[in-house]
């Protein structure tokens, strides 16, 4: 049973998801779905337990043994990105039966909850799988699954949005099957653990260079690194409700796996690094990102385009650390990739919370409504907190290993700019919290009542968390600080 | 048993906070809630007392994210007088907003009462903070706990001085003040208060030079000018928050942070030897200096009191920067006297708003008549802020004149006598003046009845008075627990 | 050179005119066409990897000692089966697009969107304003 746990964390999402579009009841189906995606919680903490003292699990789908089988390599890596995909997976799960029942009728809530699954099985799976060309597979069903989620958005808007995120997600998908391909070509095989050794002894091919090329464009596609940042606002803004929590939190983060995995693992940190200078690339990218999307987020008066926008600027924070290419910048990094998932999907979660009592997402309708529902707003102002990065939260623990790294590495004006975009931060999230506690609020939401206690508990186990994992930090640094100084030793 | 004590001190607040919130319902029973909770704190951390006088400074860490930057709370001596001042007036000014709040009629006031919990909440954690980032983020805390409190009218001129409040004192902060710890932890690996600095032989003159002038000026709490237009905005807040927290907790908060760097981050040897302090010293001399003619020209008995916070705050700055014991000393006596002087002048002030709904100096002619407890009392406060014995304040302006003696600053000598003058000048007049006929009193005179503001405000304002005589005859107890900090690296 | 690697230069141009087309097109429709000539060149490309010259089919049978790799021709209609989808899904927000707007063509979409927005955002000041 034990050894069995890397296809169980799989399969559990995978096969919960036809059976989820069988059933005509929404709730039936809400209910299998938040089951199953709490088991596949608890059997990823089994597998962090598993992995906790620096060991690997290897599990050779179907019996086969690679490179003719599929592998499946679990490490510390795998494990934290499997706990973010699916606690937060869960945590949103649960909370999302009261916010479609107002959008959705019984049979259509079914489907909605299949996607939702096979999003999040997908996910796993690119998590998981030890294999090139899976990692291309789950990550188009995934996709797939993340535009029919979006689609569903109330605002027509959401459909352009969902349509125009499967142009750029396909030809992002596509390139990364280039690469692939062209990988192939060299080496004849797909295994991940044999590309990483016979790729090196063709470092001076351009086929190499070509496939490293287009990997990096396609994968910047998928985690929305700017500048091909463009699909991502309206995404965010116009699907519908809590699911902007899961996407926001899940799946640009599992993209920035994969290029962990890639970069660092399959391409090789000497490669990526000295021969192709991805970090000159990463560094000032992600600084004009941070920088500009931060400041696009000040002027929006959306609260959920804001917090799209904040999220291109975090993510730029991620892969900054990875372009700083030292341990302090890479444990910032994965971190942060988690710390951030949790924060910004408790930030949408509490804004969805709010969305379903007031129907809109405009900041104006949003005034007052911290005497009007004071948890939820509680609730969104710990996170807020924490996303600035106020010492003793998440965030905090995050920025200053960023921020460590930048100085580690000489680069006094990157720290100075990383302390100006908290202050950017502080005034986007200062105006939220402003409008929400200090305006007066619109007649029409005078009498709007507290969130009902199912979208209200995961939204406080968000800022809870928040809270937790800036005290203790042994789940989040303490062991992205091994999986770095590992992926940084690998070279 | 010590240790019990340090999460009490901090959680007494916050669970009084919490209570009064629940218990709103009833005026009385949550008002009553407020009293006992600050009673309680201020005998927790008298509670406290016994260990350091014994020269213990108990220590507890409640964790440690990251290596070397642990959420730790150290009890020294300093942070003890912070503590006792802020704990102390809490009581009285509960009691005086208790009353100027009904008095007053005004709305909110559950809110008011719970960020008031909650900013001496923040007090007590950058009192107890045993390391810079602690103290940055009850910093912090306490900024963002006052907010509410400073916009607490709602109308626009609220939100405008909310608005500058709140910018000066993040924008300096985290500009300014996390840059300067974040350096301090790249040089020396630590962030730790520790006796005798942990600076030293880690920097260079310039760099220590420029890091003090970061901290200096990154902490806006302290007003230096230019940053200190915040403290004026402010005073739009009702007069308890403007007497507690702009007269004790968030000023002291400021200045005791410098002290706090000055003497356990740099090291008052250090600052001696590499004038680390000088840029800081000098723009607290002009501040000292500048601020008190401002307030003269300022009619506002509110703001003339800011402006005169601004200036005495300054001594503090003065003292820490001449890096000296006397300074020192006069500068941790300042952060005691000038609170207890400061909060009687501003309860004084309430309670004349609360009586008469006067704020203009000029209007108050002849009002010492019908409120002779209330000017009695801003006159000790005043001689006390002053530094004329029998008050408090002589002690720290005293050992403040010594200091810069030792240090031969002549200059600086020269101008805390120009200071002290000018301290008389915009001080004396307000009191003086109420002492004088108003027209129709001068027509009609012996018709004049006493009409005191109500006893929740005067008594609290009587007692801060008598505090200023009392402090004058037990400053050695003061001088004894003060000189318990220690200056120099323990023995190893 | 250009007879050798013919199969290559196809590939190159489809996925060329492909990438145009998505992106010179405002035609919803188009742009789903351009995308799949885009991933047809790729599966082009793939098939074209695992072309041993002078190979059969990979069959298990006598006198078959040379042949293609297999593998490839497995991963691309795997990769078919996603395309489809992708196109499908294209397509059917196209028809929801089109239910919705009246239109596929992307400028006319744009502009009432931006009309929508502008209507947003006014009625949001006006609430401001009243304020």
């Amino acid at each position: 049973m034990i050894e069995q746990l890397p296809a169980i964390q799989l399969l559990l999402t995978l096969l919960a998801a036809p059976i989820c579009s069988m059933l005509r009841n929404g709730d039936q189906s809400w209910r299998l779905a938040t089951l199953v995606s709490w088991a596949s919680v608890a059997v990823a903490g089994a597998l962090l337990h598993q992995v906790w003292d620096g060991n690997e699990i290897s599990y050779h789908m179907g019996g086969w043994p690679p490179p003719w089988g599929i592998e499946v390599v679990v490490d510390e890596l795998t494990a934290i990105v499997l706990l973010l995909v699916t606690l937060f997976g869960a945590l949103v799960m649960t909370a999302l039966r009261e916010s479609l029942s107002t959008i959705m009728r019984h049979q259509r809530q079914s489907l909605y909850y299949t996607s939702f699954l096979l999003c999040m099985a997908s996910l796993i799976g690119i998590t998981l799988t030890g294999d090139a060309f899976n990692v291309f597979v789950f990550l188009e069903i995934s996709s797939l699954a993340t535009y029919t989620l979006i689609a569903r958005g109330r605002d027509r808007r959401a459909l352009t949005a969902a349509f125009r995120y499967l142009i750029m997600g396909t030809i992002g998908a596509t390139f990364i099957l280039i690469a692939i391909g062209f990988m192939y070509m060299l080496t004849g095989t797909l295994n991940m653990a044999d590309l990483a050794e016979r790729l090196p002894e063709h470092r001076d091919s351009r086929v190499l260079h070509a496939s490293f090329a287009f990997f990096t464009v396609g994968i910047a596609l998928k985690i929305a690194l700017f500048p091909l940042h463009y699909w991502l606002p309206n995404a965010y803004t116009y699907a519908p409700k809590a699911t902007t929590a899961f996407l926001a939190a899940t799946a640009t983060k599992v993209s920035l796996y994969v290029m962990i995995r890639f970069v660092f693992d399959v391409y090789g940190v000497e490669f990526s690094f000295q021969q192709m200078q991805l970090g000159t690339l990463l560094v000032p990218l992600s600084l004009a990102g941070i920088l500009i999307a931060s400041l696009t987020a000040i002027f929006q008066s959306d609260a959920k385009r804001l917090l799209a926008w904040s999220s291109v600027a975090q993510l730029g924070y991620m892969s900054l650390g990875i372009g700083l290419l030292n341990l302090n910048g890479l444990t910032a990094s994965i971190t942060h990739m988690f710390n951030h998932a949790m924060m910004k999907a408790g930030l949408f979660l509490a804004l969805a919370t709010m969305i379903y009592r007031v129907q809109s997402s405009q900041l104006t309708s949003l005034a007052g409504i911290g005497r009007t529902m004071p948890l939820t707003t509680g609730a969104f102002t710990v996170l807020g907190i924490g996303l600035i990065g106020v010492p003793f939260t998440a965030g905090f623990i995050s920025k200053w290993y960023l921020i460590t790294g930048a100085l580690d590495k000489g680069w006094l004006p990157v720290a100075v700019l990383l302390i100006a975009s908290s202050l950017m931060a502080i005034v986007y999230i200062g105006k939220m919290i402003d409008v929400m506690y200090f305006k007066p609020a619109p007649e029409e939401f005078s009498n709007v009542r507290e969130a009902p206690m199912s979208m209200l508990i995961p939204c406080w186990i968000f800022a809870l968390l928040t809270l937790y994992f800036g005290l203790d930090t042994r789940i989040t640094a303490g062991l992205a600080g091994r999986v770095a100084a590992n992926l940084l030793g690998a070279s | 048993m010590n240790h019990t004590l340090i999460y009490a001190s901090f959680l007494t607040p916050l669970i009084g906070g919490a209570l009064l919130v629940l218990l709103r319902k009833n005026e009385n029973i949550r008002d009553a809630v407020s009293i006992i909770t600050a009673t309680i704190l201020f005998g927790i951390v008298l509670c406290l007392y016994p260990t350091i006088l014994a020269g213990n400074t108990p220590s507890v860490t409640l964790a440690e994210p990251i290596q070397g930057l642990g959420l730790t709370f150290t009890v020294e001596p300093l942070g003890l007088l912070f503590a006792t001042v802020a704990s102390g007036l809490w009581i009285l000014t509960t009691i005086y907003a208790i009353g100027y709040m009904r008095g007053a009629n005004e709305p909110n006031q559950s809110r008011f009462f719970l960020c008031f919990a909650i900013s001496i909440a923040a007090a007590i954690g950058i009192a107890f903070a045993g390391n810079l980032l602690t103290l940055f983020v009850f910093y912090e805390m306490l900024t963002l706990a006052t907010y509410p409190l400073v916009t607490h009218k709602g109308n626009e001129d609220a939100r405008r001085g909310g608005k500058l409040y709140l910018g000066i004192l993040m924008c300096t902060s985290i500009g300014l003040l996390l840059f300067a710890v974040l350096w301090t932890f790249q040089l020396t690996g630590t962030l730790d208060f520790r006796a005798g600095g942990i600076l030293q032989g880690n920097v260079s003159p310039t760099v220590a030079l420029i890091l003090m002038t970061l901290f200096a000026f990154g902490t806006g709490k302290a007003a230096l000018m230019p940053f200190h237009r915040w403290l004026p905005a402010a005073m739009v807040a009702p007069t308890p928050v403007s007497a507690l927290l702009h007269a004790v907790a968030v000023v002291k908060a400021g200045v005791f942070t410098i002290l706090k760097v000055v003497i356990y981050i740099f090291g008052i040897d250090l600052v001696a030897e590499t004038g680390a302090g000088n840029i800081a010293l000098w723009v607290a001399t002009f501040t000292l200096v500048a601020a008190s003619i401002i307030a003269l020209t300022k009619d506002n008995l509110k703001a003339r009191l800011a402006y005169s916070t601004v200036g005495q705050l300054s001594y503090v700055v003065v003292g820490a920067m001449l890096a000296n014991a006397a300074g020192i000393v006069g500068a941790a006596m300042q952060i005691a006297t000038h609170a207890m002087g400061k909060i009687t002048l501003f309860f004084c002030a309430g309670a004349i708003y609360v009586a008469t709904k006067k704020t203009e100096i000029s209007d108050m002619r002849g009002l010492g008549y019908k409120m002779p407890f209330t000017f009695g009392a801003f006159f000790i406060g005043a001689f006390s802020i002053i530094g004329l014995p029998p008050m408090a304040g002589s002690w720290a302006k005293w050992h403040l004149m010594m200091g810069s003696i030792d240090a031969s600053q002549w200059v600086i000598v020269a101008a805390l006598l120009l200071s002290s003058l000018l301290n008389i000048a915009y001080l004396i007049p307000v009191a003086a003046r109420a002492f004088y006929m108003s027209p129709e009193q001068a027509v009609n005179p012996g018709r004049t009845v006493i009409e005191e503001a109500p006893l929740f405000c005067v008594v609290p304002l009587c007692l801060t008075a008598a505090g200023c005589i009392l402090l004058f005859i037990f400053g050695d107890a003061l001088d004894h627990l003060i000189g318990l900090i220690p200056l120099t690296r323990a023995a190893p | 050179m250009v007879t050798g690697l013919f199969n290559y230069w196809i590939v190159v141009i489809l996925m060329m005119a492909g990438l145009y087309i998505v992106m010179s097109s405002g035609h919803l429709v188009k742009k789903i066409i351009g995308l799949n000539i885009f991933q047809t060149s790729v599966f082009i490309f793939f098939i074209s990897m695992g072309k041993v010259s002078g190979g059969t089919a990979p069959i298990l049978k006598d006198g078959i000692s040379v042949f293609s790799n297999p593998l490839p021709h497995v991963l691309i209609l795997t990769a078919i089966v996603v395309g489809v989808a992708t196109t499908a899904l294209g397509l059917a927000i196209s028809v929801r697009i089109y239910e919705a707007y009246g239109t596929v063509e992307e400028d006319e979409i744009s502009d009432m969107d931006k009309e929508n927005r502008q209507r947003e955002t006014s009625v949001s000041t006006v609430v401001l304003d009243k304020q």
